[in-house]
């Protein structure tokens, strides 16, 4: 077992990891920047270090700082949390090099799902299902690329490959306008991006985000602890996240698990890691795979019984998985929302000190924050401040107590998304459950 | 601190070579000397509220839920620490120390090493003046912002 971890973040996460690890009897270490010497988690720290002024690259995401703070604290293992460097290959690798124990997959594990390209390369020989598209740049040949379009069916989405954050993109509906549609999206590409590349994948109108969470030993055995629906967002950040995903067959939702695990076995995965798709019409179609913890994993927890925190330093002690496939059973639904230190209309960001905190309770409910009665939510890090998370035998039975947590949920001093949370959590196509993705945007535009 | 923890430090204490043991919990501390002097029970001290950055020595008591009390208050003119790393007073082990107190000091002047990484960090003066104290230890582990040198 670990002895010391180094807790390389900050804010709730670093809570949790705090947790996990003194339930384990492993000693933690609270990096810091100097305007977060009075996080919840480095107060209760054995040790406390310093590293930096608030800017996330001067401390947070500071290499040399994190490495110095393990050397001179003599941690064995560093826990990235999420964000920050969680996924920074090259961190991970500096970190073993030094001679740590990175709670996480292995870096180049890291490097392989951090390139959209090879990741759905190796998904596909894992046979995980991922959207069909070109598999690369178009060909030059005009009839190939109209094969290719075919072959995937309409409507089609044109990407330039040096393109992102919704730039570079045309969505195709019929055969007739496929040729001009491409000319005219590298014309853009070369433009804006430089390069006139672009390949073509299906489009997929009404998706719901559906992402499964897996947990791997790096020795072989792998299982995965069901499914979450994150269709809930804004500007592709999540609001709420549920589990399991409403409307989805015990069989579905084992064949989809199944696959998944075969990836793991397959790039001899290490660590926890979720595999988000897209889910449309009953298919499942890979996105892009997080090898990390999540924000959203209680919902995972709330219905599995499983600790993922804790299997996350019990693999990276070198433990086998305890868990088998046979032993994961889910019991009711999960739901989470996320509480953020923003203005509910205008999600301005809204940092500052919260003078009074009181969190809900009572059977099934469950608070993940840092926050306390005059805690100061300094501006330079993101808005979230708490996870409300609630369970219950069903679905509406986790939305009627979500709905009473949230009335006996108070923060003043500063403004939250609460009053967003009161609403959505009566809408009544939330409510129904499957919303897709465009959901809350279309309806935030509509009422306000 | 309650009292059968005080009584069996003296038992450490009168058992061992140790002439003084000083320990720390919490905002309690007590100090044990041979030779007479009866423990002090030191007033919760109101330092920063910030934990002190290492505990190369953990305490033979229980180990205390929060952690330590914080280092030597800053004063304006300290210099402190740019970085995460190991303090050191000279450039090597049989070297003399760059600075001893009392000394004057010119801007960019070398004070002290932070080694961090393997790597020697040399700290210099930012201004001129006289070192009035050394707030470390040579080998002492140091946070960011931590004083390490007054120069007055």
């Amino acid at each position: 077992m670990l002895d010391k971890v180094l807790i390389a973040n900050r804010g709730e996460i670093a809570l949790r990891v705090l947790r996990a690890c003194r339930e384990l009897g492993i000693e933690t270490i609270a990096v810091h920047s100097t305007v977060d010497r009075d996080l919840k988690h480095v107060r209760l720290a054995d040790q406390a270090v310093c590293i930096g002024p608030p800017p996330g690259s001067l401390s947070y995401l500071n290499v040399p700082a994190i490495i110095s703070a393990a050397e001179v604290t003599n941690a064995s293992g560093i826990h990235p949390g999420y964000g920050f460097l969680s996924e920074n290959a090259d961190f991970a690798e500096q970190v073993e090099k030094s001679g740590f124990v990175f709670i996480g997959p292995r870096a180049e594990t890291i490097r392989l799902m951090g390139d959209k390209v090879s990741a759905k390369d190796q998904m596909k020989a894992s046979g995980v299902p991922i959207v069909p598209g070109s598999a690369g740049a178009i060909p030059d040949d005009p009839d190939e690329v109209l094969r290719i379009a075919r072959d995937i069916g309409y409507p089609v989405i044109v990407k330039a490959a040096a393109g992102g954050g919704g730039r570079g993109m045309r969505v195709v509906h019929n055969e007739e306008v496929l040729l001009s549609s491409i000319q005219v999206t590298q014309s853009e590409a070369q433009a804006a991006f430089g390069s006139p590349v672009v390949y073509i994948e299906k489009f997929l109108q009404r998706p719901r985000h559906v992402e499964v969470q897996v947990l791997a030993d790096g020795q072989g055995n792998a299982v995965h602890l069901g499914d979450r629906d994150c269709s809930l967002q804004r500007r592709h950040q999540k609001v709420i996240e549920e589990a399991p995903a409403p409307g989805i067959s015990d069989a579905e939702r084992a064949a989809i698990g199944e696959s998944c695990v075969q990836a793991c076995i397959d790039m001899n995965y290490r660590g926890a890691g979720t595999f988000e798709f897209l889910y449309e019409d009953g298919g499942f179609y890979f996105i892009e795979m997080n090898t990390r913890v999540q924000v959203e994993h209680p919902v995972t927890e709330m219905i599995t019984g499983v600790d993922i925190v804790r299997e996350q330093l019990l693999i990276a002690s070198g433990e086998k998985l305890s868990i088998r496939q046979e032993d994961v059973k889910f019991q009711g639904h999960a739901l989470e929302c996320r509480i953020n230190a923003e203005d509910p209309r205008t999600f301005m960001p809204s940092p500052g000190k919260i003078k009074t905190f009181h969190a809900p309770g009572g059977p099934g409910v469950r608070v993940d924050s840092h926050v306390y009665n005059g805690y100061t939510v300094p501006p330079h890090y993101d808005s979230l401040i708490g996870k409300l998370i609630t369970h219950g035998a069903t679905r509406d039975l986790a939305l009627a107590k979500m709905r009473q947590a949230l009335d006996e949920l108070v923060v003043e001093g500063i403004r939250t998304n609460a009053a967003l949370h009161r609403e959505l959590v009566v809408d009544p196509s939330f409510c129904a459950g499957g919303v897709s993705i465009h959901y809350l945007e279309s309806k935030l535009e509509h009422e306000h | 601190m309650d009292i059968r923890k005080v009584k069996k430090l003296i038992e450490l204490l009168e058992e061992s070579n140790i002439d003084e043991i000083e320990i720390k919990e919490g905002e309690e501390s007590v100090r044990i000397s041979r030779n007479g002097n009866a423990g002090m029970m030191q007033a919760p001290m109101h330092y920063a509220p910030a934990p002190a950055p290492v505990a190369p020595a953990p305490a033979p008591a229980a180990p205390a839920p929060a952690a330590e009390p914080a280092a030597p208050v800053a004063d304006g003119n300290a210099v402190l620490s740019p970085m995460v790393g190991t303090f050191y007073r000279s450039p090597s082990p049989d070297a003399p120390s760059f600075v001893e107190v009392g000394q004057t000091v010119r801007v960019g002047d070398v004070l002290c090493i932070v080694e961090a990484m393997k790597m020697m960090n040399q700290i210099e003066a930012d201004r001129a003046g006289t070192v009035t104290a050394i707030h470390v230890e040579n080998g002492d582990p140091v946070e960011f912002d931590q004083p390490l040198i007054t120069i007055a």
